[in-house]
């Protein structure tokens, strides 16, 4: 049973169960590492075991183990080697040294590719690698950021320096603001806070299969982004992109540890041409914790100025930002693209962001579940809290005197990017209804003034993030070297059913369904008569695929756009057969009537068979009601929501445990509330194993220690709680769905309520913070010190 | 899995094994070391398993062995020598209807969003069920713990045990 059955008209906005379900609970799935082709072999890739060397590489040994078919270093590609590709030129000095996909005479981090090993099966090719002999010189591995920044040793000595690039904003308007605090009796308050570097750990890892027929090359692969990697490989190994198609098929997660173009799709495609075979890679858990990039890894150096009344006079932001070994596609970016988000939802006079990016012997970093925003989210919503605090206010209270109205929309923000709508007030007063605030200000005072061994503490988080990638424009102003469009392609079939062709593609998150409901509604015709076409290069071409929450902003708007492509079409073919003048037919539910008369009418399907059929068109006109639209949008769109997250902890022991969380998001207009719901239940889980679980950690010689699922503690259901989630609906006005994003929602809001919420409960011991993740250990060594009189 | 270097200088030689897999029986000669979840996934060709960690930690492989679940990459091929297994595959037919009712909740409750945990995840939920046809959040939660889902929050795989346990209990789709 579907709702669609009955009323097709209605799929827009209903919570039906999705479409791609029926084959991945049955286990028909085609993850890379399920597909084979005839004659297919196995690679596996010898990784460097130290964070820094010279290297000297001897692969005949392993040459004559059994079931090896070739094994190869840097030294048997030579400049067809190429490099790994970075696409963000943040700044026009930046320091961009050249890391090739296997090591050349230099490793820089654990886990960086030295050889490859082709047999005939999984095992084999795993054991050669052990033959592979391998003289490393060891350099001196640069591990910490503060480090790092003293130069003292280089992870890239061709270019004399670790910083990438360094920029500075002018820091006068700040300056003037703190004088002005100080000078009436405001408050200046600055902290430290330490963004930890986290494993996107999508549970599929990648996987990457490479068949080559005749001059052709067909890549399947674990990937966000099938159309960008056809453009990549195509560049860097030669094979012309019109000969090179790029399948991302089942894909099982990405989180944006699936946005870049590694040494295993590059080689691969080397190897499959080579030796004329299909070449199959399947990435194990430790292999995909050392390649696939980290995310966060900044310090943040954050100082406000307020008014004793607790109006925000100043922000300034001073970042160092781990940018690992290398650059990848969006590695330098990241931290940028948090420079516009710090001031969030707040009104200031001035604001003032430095940031400098490092080069360090570690995993090289890159975008991962909301990219530059979770950092700067987290750093202001502590702040807010702290400022709260300081002045003896709510944390809400703090917030609604400085957030901005929502009579104020449009509005240019500090940083310079225009919100187009909003309304902070009603998802706070909803999240504040939801979560019960009152009721748990008040137990936990009494609990305060029992002195209970378990406390419970409050935190707050308002936010908003720029979702909707992006105005071409402005990623062209920006220094990322792609568009920010979306390409859609309806086709429509002689019996009325859809084809929709996406060049945004799915990892999880619906397209599928969302998508059929969009042109359901769209075209009246059931739901179940779409069929969405994405993830193949072949056959949608164009695209620009799927990160940063533009899925639906971007991708579902070409669709709209395309669908009114055809029905503008078909109107002309109605009024034709109807006789009728097409300005005076009107178009619903799947039928065209002449507007004012019950009389003649006809259907879309009719519609489309008559067009395709083309017996009888108006002269001239193409027999097919096909239609594609490449969408750029206008501006970016800004989500936003309240989230309150209340802790228990024992403060004998640190052991700290979410006893509520409630959240209320308004991502703008929702297509399928179901999928939202999930999509803010992944995130809160994700952002909460920042704040409480995750870290990648890293020993003095750059040695990963958290390096499988044993030692980086993934959440299971076990370690985290339901939740109450709402939602308000404030529409985008610059897209004609109104809708804003959701993908990263929960993750960027969730990390700072969760640690507020700690804080929140220390504060009476003098505790201001405490880094992440609040581990048991660091809550109760915390406390103790706190204890102890020291802060 | 990739399998651990100390293992490459095994001993090669195969040894036969009988197995009854999602109710067909099959015989093969294999490695010593080959691990189950291989031995579905490359030699019988059961993809529906997939594979997410060389540590036992996630639960992405997990199948049952002789009506227990169990990970199937911590268990070798030649352990499952005269047992039963069920793999994802063989708990339903595809048909809607025929859908077991955990498969059936999850797909209701939205339990699933990329789905790669989703097999292991439907397999561990139906064995806590048949040791507790009636379980508490908790003890869902409790029950869970050794599968990882990246994508969910857990929230809705939680409501979907609950409903499968209401299907399963009030007899409508035993
Ligand atoms: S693959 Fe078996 S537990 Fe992870
Ligand atoms: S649904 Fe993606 S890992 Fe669980």
């Amino acid at each position: 049973m579907t709702v669609t059955d009955k009323e097709y008209e209605s799929a827009f906005g209903q919570p039906l169960r999705r479409k791609e379900d029926a084959h991945l609970i049955t286990g028909q799935t085609r993850w890379v590492d399920n597909l084979s082709a005839p004659g297919m072999l196995y690679a596996a890739y010898l990784r460097s075991p130290m964070a820094h060397a010279k290297i000297r590489v001897n692969t005949e040994p392993a040459k004559s183990y059994p079931g090896v078919v070739a094994v190869y270093s840097a030294a048997d590609f030579g400049e067809a080697q190429a490099v790994i590709p970075d696409a963000w030129t943040v700044h026009p000095e930046m320091k961009k040294p050249v890391m090739t996909p296997l090591a050349t005479d230099e490793v820089r981090y654990v886990g960086e590719p030295i050889a490859v090993v082709v047999a005939e099966t999984r095992y084999q090719a795993a054991d050669a690698l052990e033959a592979i002999d391998v003289d490393y010189e060891p350099l001196t591995a640069v591990v910490d950021l503060e480090e790092a920044v003293k130069d003292e040793a280089l992870v890239h000595s061709s270019i004399g320096t670790n910083t990438c690039f360094y920029i500075e904003s002018p820091g006068e308007d700040y300056q003037a603001a703190k004088a002005r605090a100080e000078s009436e009796g405001g408050v200046v308050i600055s902290r430290r806070f330490r963004q930890q570097r986290l494993l996107p750990t999508p549970m599929e890892p990648r996987a990457v299969l490479v068949v080559p027929t005749m001059d052709d090359v067909t890549v399947y692969a674990a990937t966000q982004i099938p159309h960008v990697l056809r453009l990549l490989l195509a560049m860097l190994t030669g094979q012309p992109e019109h000969k090179l198609r790029v399948v991302a098929p089942d894909v099982g997660g990405g989180f944006g540890g699936k946005i870049n173009c590694l040494t295993e799709e590059i080689i691969g495609v080397h190897l499959a041409r080579r030796l004329g075979r299909p070449v199959k890679w399947t990435e194990s858990r430790s292999e995909n914790f050392l390649q696939m990039h980290h995310g966060r890894a900044q310090i943040q150096d954050i100082e406000i100025a307020a008014t004793r009344e607790g109006k925000l006079l100043g922000l300034k932001v001073d970042l160092i930002a781990d940018l690992g070994a290398g650059l990848r596609l969006f590695t330098a970016g990241v931290p940028m693209f948090g420079a516009a988000m710090f001031n969030a939802i707040y009104k200031m006079d001035a604001y003032q962001f430095n940031c400098r990016t490092v080069f360090t012997n570690l995993t090289p970093t890159d975008a991962y579940r909301g990219a530059g925003r979770p950092e700067a989210t987290y750093a202001i919503e502590r702040m807010m809290d702290e400022l709260a605090a300081e002045l003896g206010m709510d944390p809400i209270e703090v917030r609604r005197k400085n957030w901005i109205e929502h009579h104020e929309f449009p509005y240019t923000t500090i940083s310079g990017s225009v919100y187009d709508s909003g309304n902070y007030e009603a998802a706070t007063d909803r999240a504040v209804e939801l979560f019960d605030y009152d009721a748990l200000r008040a137990e936990q005072k009494a609990r305060r003034e029992r002195g209970d061994r378990k406390q419970i503490g409050i935190g707050v988080s308002t936010f908003t993030e720029a979702c909707g990638l992006a105005p071409s424009r402005v990623m062209g102003q920006l220094g990322v070297g792609a568009g920010g469009w979306e390409r859609a392609e309806i086709r429509v079939t002689l019996t009325g059913k859809i084809q929709v062709v996406s060049g945004s593609t799915p990892h999880g998150q619906g397209h599928w369904t969302a998508w059929s409901q969009l042109v359901s509604d769209k075209l009246g015709v059931p739901f179940e008569d779409v069929e969405l076409l994405a993830g193949d290069t072949a056959t949608g071409p164009q695209g620009m695929d799927t990160y940063g929450s533009r899925s639906l902003v971007v991708g579902g708007s070409a669709i709209v756009k395309a669908c009114d492509k055809v029905i503008e079409k078909a109107k002309r073919v109605a009024a034709h057969t109807l006789e009728a003048n097409p300005d005076d037919l009107e178009f619903a539910n799947g039928v065209f009537t002449v507007k004012g008369s019950p009389g003649p009418q006809i259907s879309f399907v009719e519609v489309a068979a008559a067009t395709q059929l083309a017996h009888n068109l108006p002269d001239g006109m193409e027999p097919s009601l096909n239609s594609a639209y490449t969408f750029d949008p206008v501006n970016l769109s800004y989500p936003h929501g309240t989230h309150l997250c209340a802790v228990e902890i024992d403060t004998e022991t640190g052991w700290t445990e979410i006893y509520r969380y409630a959240c209320v998001d308004d991502v703008g207009t929702v297509v399928n509330p179901m999928i939202v719901e999930g999509q803010i239940h992944g995130g809160l889980v994700q952002g909460i194993a920042q704040a409480l679980f995750e870290e990648a950690v890293y020993d003095d010689a750059g040695n990963l220690i958290t390096g499988t699922l044993v030692d980086y503690l993934v959440p299971s259901a076990a370690d985290v709680p339901s939740f109450l989630t709402d939602r308000t609906e404030t529409p985008s006005t610059d897209n004609p769905i109104g809708a804003k994003g959701v993908g990263e929602a929960g993750c960027i809001a969730s990390t700072p309520a969760v640690v507020n919420a700690i804080v929140d409960a220390l504060r009476p011991l003098g505790i201001n913070d405490v880094q992440m993740p609040c581990t048991p250990e660091r809550v109760w060594r915390a406390i103790q010190s706190a204890k102890g009189g020291a802060a | 899995m990739s399998p651990s270097s100390c293992t490459a200088r095994l001993e090669k030689t195969l040894v036969a094994i009988n197995v009854n897999v999602d109710g067909r029986s099959a015989s093969h000669d294999v490695e010593p070391r080959l691990l189950l979840v291989h031995y579905l996934r490359d030699v019988l060709g059961k993809g529906g398993t997939p594979v997410g960690c060389d540590t036992s930690n996630c639960g992405a492989c997990t199948v049952s062995l002789n009506g227990q679940s169990v990970k199937s990459c911590t268990v070798l091929a030649v352990q499952a020598d005269g047992a039963d297994v069920l793999t994802i595959e063989g708990l339903a037919d595809t048909v809607d209807s025929d859908l077991h009712p955990v498969q059936e909740a999850f797909r209701e409750c939205h339990g699933l969003q990329c789905g790669y945990c989703t097999p292991g995840m439907i397999m561990a939920s139906v064995d806590l069920l048949k040791e507790n046809p009636n379980p508490s959040e908790a003890e869902i939660r409790e029950g869970l713990e050794g599968n990882l889902c990246r994508c969910t929050g857990y929230h809705n795989i939680v409501r979907a045990v609950q409903t499968a346990a209401a299907a399963m209990g009030s007899g409508v789709t035993a």
